[in-house]
């Protein structure tokens, strides 16, 4: 749910509100508060710089959403899914709770609840009113129609008009199909701002136009179709000429409004859209995607911004993998790609392509996915495998090996190899070694493979490219985990029950374990000190740990284990249990059977995922029960897509108070560079003189440009000598002193050296707060300098201030 | 329910006439079809679009316009000609010719007072304001307003031309409505719909309805609603509502689209409960609206008509011969044998293929009104609307031959309807004023007999005959649904089956109880006594009962009554979808049971199915029937003429990217 003022944009997630610059697309702050999901939030009519949201925990939360303070709370004391305001309803705010007390039933109400006004910071909501029962779950059916003077919802087939003031509700049905196979269910409304117009969308694509729905019989409407799959939403710009629409296509459509079917497209905006909403003055459209991301586009139809969330795909077939070269996150992105994620910054960095194919946006369609992923120990090879067919029997499989770059700091598609086995691969691993990179396979067709770059004597030696070494199967039993010790000296497969230990120098049999009954579903080796343990699991609810010395089993325990994920900086293990309905996660070293650490009722779903992030400083807890999170940080994805984390106390105490301190005053970002070229801007537009922030460009001799453009102009229409003259000899000056270094390369460096500096004071890297307090130190640079800099820092601020910037002026007079 | 050989016979090519030009009128509820060969059609819109008068066409005569003025009908033609019909006799009355001005396709009766400026591009369009002191013309690239006193041009507004490569192609205002608000309405080849105000001659709005040409408009009475025809097959309608609720700025906002058509639509018209389109496709489309109707029912559904509602098949029952009449000509065909016995719904082997015997002509431009072949196959007859053939058949072997009756009796000058007596020897030609002409046909040649008069009653044509079997009786029906029963012995009017308020669209005599069994286009049947002069008790008991709510349903008109000769409690019906015969033995259906019920019964025991069934056996084997007869040795002959081969014979339609293709 977006909600978009003319420099923010709003949005729900997760239990709080968060606010973005349309201008710079950055995250400005939360609006944290409530206890459970937000579920919809409206803007305030009668003040348009508070926001209304509600959540499931039963309030509306009154917002000023520039600063980030929460203004008033109003109880309700029943489970809220969405909130509508209207102008014409000061007061009034109109929610939809559920009828029942389960809502699985889904029988929801909207009702109309008049906020109480009085100082108190919480106030009970308790006139409650009924306006209809016969609401839809999905909160885009419901609008608001011309001047709050009626309200439309509508419920699978039937669309229902209640009027105010005349307190009567309209009701009008359409078939569920037809001959032709139309799926008429309503999926959105929204109605005309100045017309008695209203807009739904139906889940076969089609936009119905609805008008004269005062009559019951003489009502009409109109039928567009475009979108081949349900409309998802709905929106009137402001003036009310045009409709936008958007569906699974991932195309926004533009449709003039009483133009029949003229229309404007824009195409391949990424996931499909789940919401548009426009600006109040119709100057900007923003929409929000199923894959975690909102796009800001002008009324020109030109999309001006992206924020990118992590990505959100169907689902996340690859495991949860650290970029060791980034330490970004990697795992499935739009669809066909790995995405690239920072943790440390929360932010996407880019989408890697792996299938190289267009992607086509219809529900149904059967398409190559990746499934597979894994780095080197290095960052320097990547391991795709991509599939499709999954559900028909016609399985088609790529194995596809990639380079890192370093010229183009990406990478580079090296192999790709067709049929690397004969079915479907189940896992994949590099070896640990630094010195020979080898990639192991293991397939449904009962053999493991050996993968070696090879160095073909035909081919050029230039690029050697990957190619099979060697083809293991143990009893035609069918591999399922493969994993290298730490030191790359043994690899063990597993076959079902049996775990085969190999060496891959020689490829010969080491020996075997076995522990049945149960199928062994995930098997690891310790790290570190514990690197002569073996772990696994196995489907019979048994965590197993052999002493590959003795080759005996160390010790066993009966633990249900979904996933088991050792953490490479330490002896650590952590493994996931689900019971009963929830997840409890342990953490032990091999080499005692005791847990570290258990953290029970973790969550209520199964976890699949789970990586461990290194952290960049490690922190020195003392606290026993958070000292396996010193090295690195456990990150976890649970089935609704939820990735979560571990902290320790201290880093909580930290992120809360730097949230405190945070109040930001302008939706641009202040960076120093800004702060000086605005100061320069108020000096010129005191002189009347016409301003282009546009200054980034690199820099020529600047005297000369000017001087050309003296030179050239007749004299009759040049200004006065007395302007000229300080003008030309001001530009004559900066041509001496703007040679000898790039400014805005100095600048950078400035920047990275608070950086360093600021790193330095706290080890602590946890990115919201780290940034702020750049900006914040930046804009202070400027104005006074802080107490907290150093000496040196403060002695080259002050540089850069005494720093002549009136280049800028020739450079901005010589562009028009 | 019997089993029959059955004959099926898909050699008749008969393509319907795309329809050029509507017109309806409210107060007798008649809407007008004319078609692209000439013909003129009454359609009777309260009795579900029954078919009431054809009035057949003439060589390059091509019908522009239609108009009613009050109960007279009028049309326009290519040729500048402008034609008056008489309905009741279902002719035409009288032809004017007009200033040689082709393309005034809206009917101007003053016309002829009024001194225009000269144009030099054509008139395509025209429409009269309701004061009449104003008319809109639509020409090429532009629309012109006229003062009808003066005769000057008051505005000219141009109408665009479209945009890329159409850019050079004048633009064609292919049609115009003149509101009596003053707003006039065009749809052009560019595929606009525009309103202009023909105060100020400008362009108020404009829609874009279609990539290709809009070619007909019309607007409902009370000027709320507007229609617009287009060469994709899409009928899209524009309704004027206030865009804010309870305030009276209106505005005409585009609503809803109609697709029915696969070709041009060439003709739209609106009528109070629906909205009726025709085109190239020949098929009239009624689209019922259904913000207009009080209550939903089998007659405000969505109707197609694609053939006629007269027969142009005729056997000759006792020969195996087929005549098809086309407007043009007559075919002559002889059915084929086929060998040995199947199961039931297998395909026997053909051992003789059918045979086209004959292909006659038609003398003279007017087109074939009505003919039928004498049941013994020795007699031709067919009458066009200004003369009437007879032809004598000779058959030996292989050769066959006509003659030429000459030397007709003078009364048989034309005729409205022609049927033999069941033993060939006489032919009754229904006549003016409802009465019908009896010639008796010998080796020699023929004789006038005398002439059936109703006592009383219209004198509106007759379109349906039935002679009995064993020549006592004779049955006319008239388009004023009057049945008069005449006795063929004495000549003389017997009695009048009492008046319907639907009209009869088949009938036939029964042969053993000589009950005269009659369809009505609203679905009901009647069985009257022509002995007792009354209704029989089974006709009775249908009344008191009432019919299947699916029998009522069905959309097309029963065609043809036939009794078996084996059975004689069995009538045989057929309409375009189905063919069925009904055991006047069995108990009636009533709502509950099952309509559609051999499957049922064919599941169950020879006990149980006696308490199953019931009178109405439906066969729906066959599609798209033109003609079902039952000839002498027990076998049925089925005439289809299937609808795709219809549409495979049409022009191809204006090519349209469909999604997903």
């Amino acid at each position: 749910m977006t909600e978009r003022v003319n420099r923010f944009v709003l949005c729900t997630s997760g239990d709080s509100v968060k606010v973005y610059s349309t201008r710079t697309e950055e995250w400005l702050h939360s609006l944290q508060g409530h206890t459970n999901q937000v579920t919809g939030i409206a803007l305030n009519r009668a003040n348009h710089l508070q926001v209304y949201s509600c959540s499931a925990d039963g309030t509306v939360k009154l917002w000023d959403f520039i600063d980030g303070i929460l203004i008033k709370t109003f109880i309700i004391g029943y489970p809220l899914f969405a909130i509508y305001v209207s102008e014409k309803h000061d007061g009034i705010v109109f929610l939809h709770i559920a009828m029942d007390t389960d809502s699985k039933n889904e029988c929801f109400q909207l009702v109309a609840v008049h906020l109480p006004k009085s100082a108190e910071q919480e106030v009970e909501a308790k006139e409650l009113s009924a306006v209809s029962s016969r609401i839809s779950p999905n909160p885009s059916c419901t609008a608001f129609g011309r001047e709050g003077q009626y309200i439309a919802f509508a419920r699978h087939l039937q669309l229902n008009v209640y009027f105010f003031r005349k307190q009567k509700t309209y009701s009008f049905s359409l078939k569920a199909t037809d001959k032709k196979g139309a799926k008429n269910a309503f999926t959105c409304i929204a109605c005309h701002p100045a017309d008695d117009c209203i807009a739904t969308g139906h889940e076969d694509g089609k936009i119905r136009l609805w008008r004269n729905f005062i009559h019951t019989k003489e009502y009409t409407y109109s039928t567009q179709h475009w979108h081949h799959n349900a409309v998802n939403t709905l929106c009137f710009t402001p003036e009310g000429t045009n409709l936008l629409s958007g569906g699974i296509e991932s195309v926004l459509v533009q449709w003039q409004y009483g133009a029949g079917n003229r229309k404007e497209f824009l195409p391949r905006l990424g996931g499909s859209i789940l919401h548009v909403s426009t600006s109040s003055d119709g100057q900007l459209f923003c929409t929000s995607h199923s894959d975690n991301k909102i796009t800001v586009i002008e009324s020109s139809f030109k999309v001006c911004g992206v924020i990118q969330g992590l990505v959100k795909g169907d689902a996340v077939l690859t495991d949860l993998m650290i970029d060791p070269r980034s330490k970004a996150l990697v795992l499935n992105g739009k669809p066909g790609h790995l995405q690239f994620y920072s943790l440390m910054r929360d932010k996407h960095l880019y989408n890697l392509d792996i299938v190289q194919q267009e992607y086509i946006y219809e529900a149904g369609l059967d398409q190559f996915e990746v499934v597979k992923a894994a780095f080197d120990i290095n960052g320097y090879w990547l391991a795709t495998v991509e599939e499709r067919g999954q559900k028909s029997s016609d399985l088609e499989f790529v194995l596809k090996l990639w380079a890192y770059d370093e010229r183009t700091q990406s990478f580079v598609l090296n192999t790709t190899i067709t049929a690397a086995h004969t079915d479907r691969i189940i896992s994949m691993c590099f070896s640990s070694s630094e010195e020979t990179t080898m990639l192991v396979t293991t397939a449904e067709d009962g053999q493991f493979k050996a993968w070696c770059q090879g160095a073909d004597a035909d081919t050029q030696q230039d690029q050697s490219f990957w190619s099979c070494e060697f083809v293991g199967s143990y009893h035609n039993l069918k591999p399922t985990n493969c994993s290298f010790s730490a030191d790359s000296s043994l690899l063990a497969v597993n076959f079902q029950e049996v775990i085969t230990i190999w060496s891959p120098d020689t490829w010969e049999l080491l020996t075997t374990l076995c522990q049945p009954p149960g199928v062994v579903r995930d098997l690891c080796f310790g790290r570190l000190s514990c690197s002569k343990y073996l772990i696994a699991t196995t489907t019979r609810n048994l965590l197993c740990c052999w002493n590959l010395l003795t080759c005996a089993l160390e010790w066993s325990t009966s633990v249900e284990v979904s996933k088991l994920q050792p953490d490479p900086l330490s002896e650590n293990v952590a493994a996931f249990s689900y019971q009963s309905k929830h997840t409890d996660l342990f953490v032990f070293k091999p080499s005692e059977p005791r847990p570290l650490f258990t953290h029970k009722n973790m969550c209520s779903e199964k976890i699949h995922r789970a990586v461990f992030v290194p952290r960049e400083e490690p922190l020195n807890n003392c606290d026993e029960s958070s000292q396996w999170l010193n090295r690195s940080q456990l990150y976890f994805l649970t089935q609704n897509m939820d990735l979560l984390t571990f902290s320790t106390a201290t880093e909580e105490d930290r992120m809360l108070s730097s949230s405190k301190r945070l109040v930001i005053d302008d939706s641009v970002a202040v960076t120093p560079f800004y702060l000086l070229l605005g100061k320069h801007r108020q000096q010129q537009q005191k002189l009347n003189t016409p301003s282009h922030p546009a200054a980034d460009k690199p820099q020529q001799p600047q005297g000369s440009v000017t001087i050309t453009e003296l030179l050239h102009t007749p004299a009759h229409v040049l200004p006065a000598a007395s302007v000229l003259c300080s003008m030309l000899v001001s530009s004559l000056l900066i041509s001496n002193t703007g040679v000898r270094k790039d400014p805005l390369r100095e600048m950078e460096s400035s920047e990275q050296e608070m950086n360093s500096e600021k790193e330095e004071e706290h080890s602590e890297e946890e990115m919201e707060a780290c940034d702020s307090q750049q900006e914040l130190r930046a804009q202070g640079s400027v104005d006074e300098v802080t107490p907290k800099l150093s000496k040196a820092q403060e002695r080259e601020l002050k540089r850069i201030r005494k720093t002549d910037f009136s280049w800028m002026t020739g450079l901005i007079d010589s562009k028009p | 329910m019997g089993e029959f050989k059955v004959h099926r016979v898909r050699f008749f090519d008969y393509m319907p006439s795309g329809i050029r030009a509507l017109a309806f009128n409210g107060d007798t509820e008649r809407m007008a079809v004319a078609r692209m060969d000439g013909s003129v059609e009454i359609f009777h819109c309260s009795d579900r679009f029954f078919q009431e008068k054809i009035i057949p066409g003439r060589e390059q005569c091509g019908i522009e316009g239609l108009s009613w003025v009050g109960e007279r009908l009028f049309s326009a033609g290519l040729n500048g000609g402008i034609t008056e019909y008489d309905l009741t006799n279902q002719k035409v009355k009288y032809t004017i010719d007009a200033y040689k001005i082709p393309w005034y396709t809206f009917l101007i009766l003053c016309f002829y007072h009024l001194n225009l400026d000269r144009q030099k591009s054509r008139i395509v369009s025209l429409s009269w304001h309701t004061s009449g002191s104003k008319i809109a013309a639509g020409m090429m690239d532009m629309i012109q307003i006229f003062n009808v006193e003066t005769g000057h041009s008051i505005h000219r507004m141009l109408a665009d031309r479209g945009v890329g490569t159409s850019r050079s192609k004048e633009c064609v205002v292919w049609s115009v409505v003149y509101l009596s608000d003053g707003t006039i309405v065009s749809g052009d080849s560019v595929g606009m719909v525009k309103l202009w105000d023909d105060q100020t001659g400008t362009l108020i709005k404009s829609h874009n309805v279609t990539k290709c040409d809009v070619l007909a408009l019309s607007v409902s009475q009370n000027e709320d609603s507007l229609v617009a025809g287009t060469s994709e097959g899409t009928v899209v309608q524009f309704q004027f509502v206030s865009m804010v609720l309870g305030k009276d700025d209106k505005e005409w906002v585009r609503t809803r689209t109609f697709k029915n058509h696969t070709h041009d639509i060439r003709a739209v018209a609106e009528i109070t409960t629906a909205v009726v389109s025709g085109g190239m496709d020949a098929q009239l489309v009624v689209k019922p609206l259904l913000d207009k109707i009080e209550v939903r029912s089998a007659a405000s559904a969505l109707r197609k008509i694609h053939f006629p509602h007269r027969r142009l098949v005729f056997c000759a029952r006792n020969s195996g011969l087929m005549l098809f009449q086309y407007p043009g000509h007559l075919e002559l065909w002889r059915l084929g044998e086929s060998e040995g016995k199947g199961i039931p719904g297998s395909s026997l082997f053909v051992k003789r293929n059918p045979e086209k015997l004959l292909h006659l002509k038609v003398k003279g431009e007017d087109h074939i009104r009505c003919s039928a072949v004498s049941p013994c196959g020795e007699w031709i007859v067919y009458s066009t609307a200004s003369s009437l053939r007879l032809y004598r058949l000779h058959c030996d072997n292989n050769n066959v031959s006509i003659t030429k009756i000459s030397k007709l009796p003078k009364v048989l000058s034309s005729a409205n309807q022609l049927c033999f007596s069941s033993d060939s020897s006489h032919l009754f030609s229904a006549s003016t004023q409802s009465s019908v002409h009896i010639v008796s046909l010998s080796q020699s040649g023929c004789k006038f007999v005398g002439t059936l008069k109703p006592k009383s009653g219209s004198h509106q044509a007759i379109h349906l005959l039935a002679a009995s079997e064993d020549g006592e009786w004779l049955a006319s029906a008239n388009s004023d649904h009057e049945v008069h029963i005449y006795n063929l012995q004495t000549r003389k009017a017997h009695c009048t089956v009492p008046v319907y308020s639907s009209a009869v669209t088949a009938m036939g005599i029964h042969p053993t109880t000589n009950c005269l069994f009659m369809m009505y286009a609203d679905q009901q049947m009647c069985e009257y006594s022509i002995e007792q002069k009354q209704y029989t008790d089974w006709s009775r008991t249908v009344q008191r009962k009432g019919l299947h709510r699916l029998w009522m349903e069905r959309d097309t008109p029963c065609l043809n009554v036939m009794f078996n000769p084996q059975n004689p409690s069995h009538v045989i019906l057929h309409d375009t979808y189905m063919l069925c015969i009904i055991d006047q033995s069995l108990p009636l259906p009533d709502d509950k049971t099952q309509f559609y019920n051999q499957l049922t019964l064919k599941s169950l025991t020879e006990d149980q199915r006696k308490s199953h069934s019931h009178a109405f056996k439906v066969c729906k084997t066959f599609k798209d029937i033109l003609c079902v007869e039952l000839i002498s040795d027990q076998s049925l002959v089925v005439v289809e003429r299937p609808l795709e081969d219809v549409a495979t014979q049409l022009p191809a339609p204006i090519k349209q990217k469909k999604f997903a293709t």
